[in-house]
């Protein structure tokens, strides 16, 4: 029996039977736009290398000027003040009934105090809140103190005791002083301020100072270059190691693929503190400067092999599939494959790497620097400034506190905009699954 | 079994001679010794002192020494610490980090299982809503922070009772221990949370769990006995990675709290270069590490029937 081509009728069109998996996946960037906790998360992490990159053009006040007039003060803005000349007092000019504060200036508080009949000498007390003595400053024979010990805007209170012959102790005198932010004339000089009719104007200081008196903004805006620096440049460079490390290893196959895999495993392996410390020396960098280098280089050198992992067993998946071998009995070129297919199925999967890759290396160089083997404390670094901070967090917390936040904040920003990524990469989560 | 078993010996051997070479030679690649000028004032002085520590001999001959005292285990002498053996260093402080290890540890396994397995059981509702935020503040706040700000809250909390509750810092007592193994676990404790979420979810959708449902069994013993149980191994498998996290972890925490143990000690062998205080810790710690991963490798094999161990991977 026989056929004619007259004998067959084509079936009308029909719709695949497993249509879910031909419709093509909306976009990346589509997926994520109708995530809004992504897109709070990218327009974090953009303003952050935006701050990271313009921030220092922006607020031009160097990190490194001591303001040692407002040592650790909170947010304040910019003001005048008058400049104090800074000679040895010489003591009061009239005499004084009662103690009185002839000066209330950060620069000095000048307290004088009318002379009792049976004291030899008197002790100087100076307490910040509370009513104790506090903090023993000197015993003098005069009848007038001037106190320059680092002084900030707040109230303290001082207390003159006499002592007696006998050394015996008499009533202590006490009075409270506010002293007024003022500038004493071998500062101005030093900052380069010249006097306008004996006042200079001061810069704000958004986010107050530290406890050397430094511009917190200024530190913040700097040490975010050098975090996002570390940040960025250490996983993008050991990425891409990886990646093509893995994909020279999955498209060889066979002895040299096992090869190559198994000394990744040994790279695992090594410590990284230990390696980071032998790039220190030798490169020839002496304890005390800055070990920015060796750390990316010690972050490039041991961490490529999950990214290699990764790729390698996607190219391995890759090549056993069925579109890519139809692709090759079709005449595909390699340099086809790569582009049309592997590409597209191993980018997305290390820009999600990546996304995690990068708070993990802000969290190392800010641990780093936190126990002093990474960026030295001339140069402000998240890490450097949190250290810095938690030396005066009992007093001053907002020293410790500012650097955290923007840690935590970019840190954070990062880690969402992964997780974005890779649900919207994973068709579970798509479908609700998850 | 047997073949697979010595084959994972047998390669973590292998590793741990990697690591212990890679460290010999990287330390022997740094140009000049550790005797700088500051502390050998004479040439014969410095002669003596590369001579104590066999510095004088040829690289080959000293690594074959290396070698062979490691197998003997031993390290040698501190650099800066004369007369102290970098074993005793080792054997003093390490039992210190691996108290708070396995403390900080069982507080991360125990909290993570729990969260993961309360945030699945009421999966996009409140309570998993509130654990997953939880989740991603803990892993984005570094653990130095984390540490100081117990610190603080301890202070406020010691000031406002005007008692002592717990102390800030220090070693010696169970009060001690509490809170910097709190801090150390937290990190781990988020992250097994997460794992142990998805686990969960991925065992929720099989068809045993459909099957356990169709005979009619109730939710809470599908949960307890299905979905528990098989949503464990895959966090069995990162317990490798996760003792690795606490150790390196327990530096800074070791730092902050003053607790003598070992972590502590090797950032300060790191800050005065103490040459064989660092390379025997290395050794130790990448030694301990490759142990640990060995060891979960066959515990996994012993929990999970389906996996076969005729020598193959998984």
């Amino acid at each position: 029996m026989s056929y004619l081509a007259t004998d067959f009728e084509p079936l009308p069109p029909q719709a695949p039977e497993t249509a879910e998996t031909l419709i093509p996946s909306p976009p990346l960037w589509r997926l994520l736009l109708g995530d809004v906790r992504a897109c709070i998360a990218a327009l974090t992490v953009v303003a952050m290398l935006l701050l990271a990159a313009v921030g220092p053009w922006i607020w031009p006040q160097s990190p490194a000027t001591q303001w040692l007039s407002q040592v650790s003060v909170g947010p304040s803005g910019a003001r005048t003040v008058d400049v104090v000349p800074d000679d040895p007092w010489q003591g009061p000019d009239r005499a004084v009934d009662s103690l009185t504060a002839l000066q209330a200036t950060t620069t000095a508080v000048k307290l004088a105090w009318p002379s009792l009949p049976t004291a030899v000498s008197y002790r100087v007390y100076r307490n910040t809140g509370g009513v104790g003595l506090g903090m023993p400053l000197t015993e003098t024979v005069n009848t007038y103190y001037a106190d320059h010990l680092q002084l900030s805007e707040q109230t303290y209170r001082y207390s003159v005791v006499p002592v007696k012959v006998d050394g015996t102790t008499a009533e202590p005198l006490w009075i409270e002083v506010n002293p007024r932010l003022t500038l004493g004339a071998f500062e101005a000089k030093l900052l380069g301020l010249v006097p306008h009719e004996g006042q200079v104007s001061l810069p704000a200081h958004p986010l107050g100072t530290d406890a050397l008196g430094r511009d917190m903004l200024s530190r913040i805006l700097h040490g975010a270059r050098t975090s996002m620096l570390v940040g960025l440049s250490a996983p993008l460079l050991f990425i891409t190691l990886g990646a093509f490390y893995g994909a020279l290893a999955g498209l060889l196959g066979g002895w040299v693929d096992n090869l190559l895999m198994r000394f990744a495993d040994f790279v695992v392996a090594l410590p990284f503190l230990l390696f980071m410390i032998l790039f220190r020396v030798a490169l020839g960098i002496e304890s005390g400067e800055s070990g920015l280098f060796p750390m990316v280089l010690a972050m490039v050198l041991l961490s490529w092999p999950s990214a290699a992992r990764l790729v390698r067993g996607q190219v391995l998946q890759l090549r056993e599939s069925a579109f890519v071998m139809s692709a090759r009995l079709a005449g595909a070129s390699n340099f086809y494959l790569i582009r049309r297919h592997l590409l597209p199925n191993v980018l997305p999967l290390l820009l999600v790497s990546l996304s995690f890759a990068i708070p993990q290396a802000i969290f190392t160089e800010a641990l780093l620097s936190f126990i002093g083997m990474g960026v030295v404390p001339p140069t402000p670094s998240w890490g450097t400034l949190c250290n810095e901070g938690i030396r005066s967090m009992l007093t001053h917390p907002h020293e410790l506190v500012i650097p955290a936040l923007a840690i935590s904040a970019t840190v954070l920003a990062f880690n969402v905009l992964g997780d974005a990524l890779r649900d919207a990469m994973d068709v579970k989560v798509r479908r609700g699954v998850r | 079994m047997l073949r697979y078993v010595l084959k994972r010996i047998a390669y973590g051997a292998l590793t741990i001679w990697f690591i212990a070479t890679a460290t010999f030679f990287a330390m022997h690649a740094v140009p000049g010794d550790p005797f700088n000028s500051a502390k050998a004032a004479t040439p014969q002085l410095r002669e003596n002192l590369r001579a104590r520590y066999g510095l004088d001999k040829p690289v080959g001959e000293q690594y074959v020494l290396y070698l062979k005292n490691m197998l003997r285990g031993d390290f040698g002498i501190s650099f800066t610490q004369e007369n102290r053996r970098v074993n005793d260093i080792i054997r003093e402080h390490f039992p210190v980090s691996a108290i708070l290890g396995v403390v900080a540890l069982l507080i991360a396994t125990a909290g993570g299982i729990a969260g993961g397995a309360v945030a699945a059981y009421w999966h996009n509702r409140l309570p998993d809503r509130l654990l997953m935020m939880a989740v991603v503040l803990a892993i984005s706040i570094p653990s130095f922070v984390i540490a100081a700000l117990a610190q603080l809250l301890i202070v406020q909390a010691n000031d406002l009772t005007g008692r002592s509750l717990l102390p800030v810092a220090g070693w010696g007592t169970l009060s001690h221990l509490w809170i910097p193994a709190l801090v150390l676990g937290l990190g781990t404790m988020a992250y097994l949370a997460r794992l142990m979420r998805s686990s969960m979810l991925d065992v929720m959708n099989t068809d045993y769990i459909l099957t356990a449902r169709a005979k009619g069994l109730g939710n809470w013993q599908i949960f307890w006995r299905h979905q528990l149980r098989n949503a464990l191994l895959p966090v069995v498998t990162e317990l490798g990675p996760t003792i690795a996290a606490i150790t390196t972890g327990g530096f800074v925490v070791e730092l902050i709290f003053a607790i003598p143990g070992l972590g502590r000690y090797f950032v300060q062998a790191v800050q005065q270069l103490d040459y064989t205080v660092i390379m025997g810790t290395t050794v130790f710690y990448g030694a301990f590490l490759v142990l640990i991963v060995v060891i979960v490798d066959l515990l996994y094999g012993v929990i999970d029937p389906r996996i076969r161990l005729h020598g193959g991977r998984r």
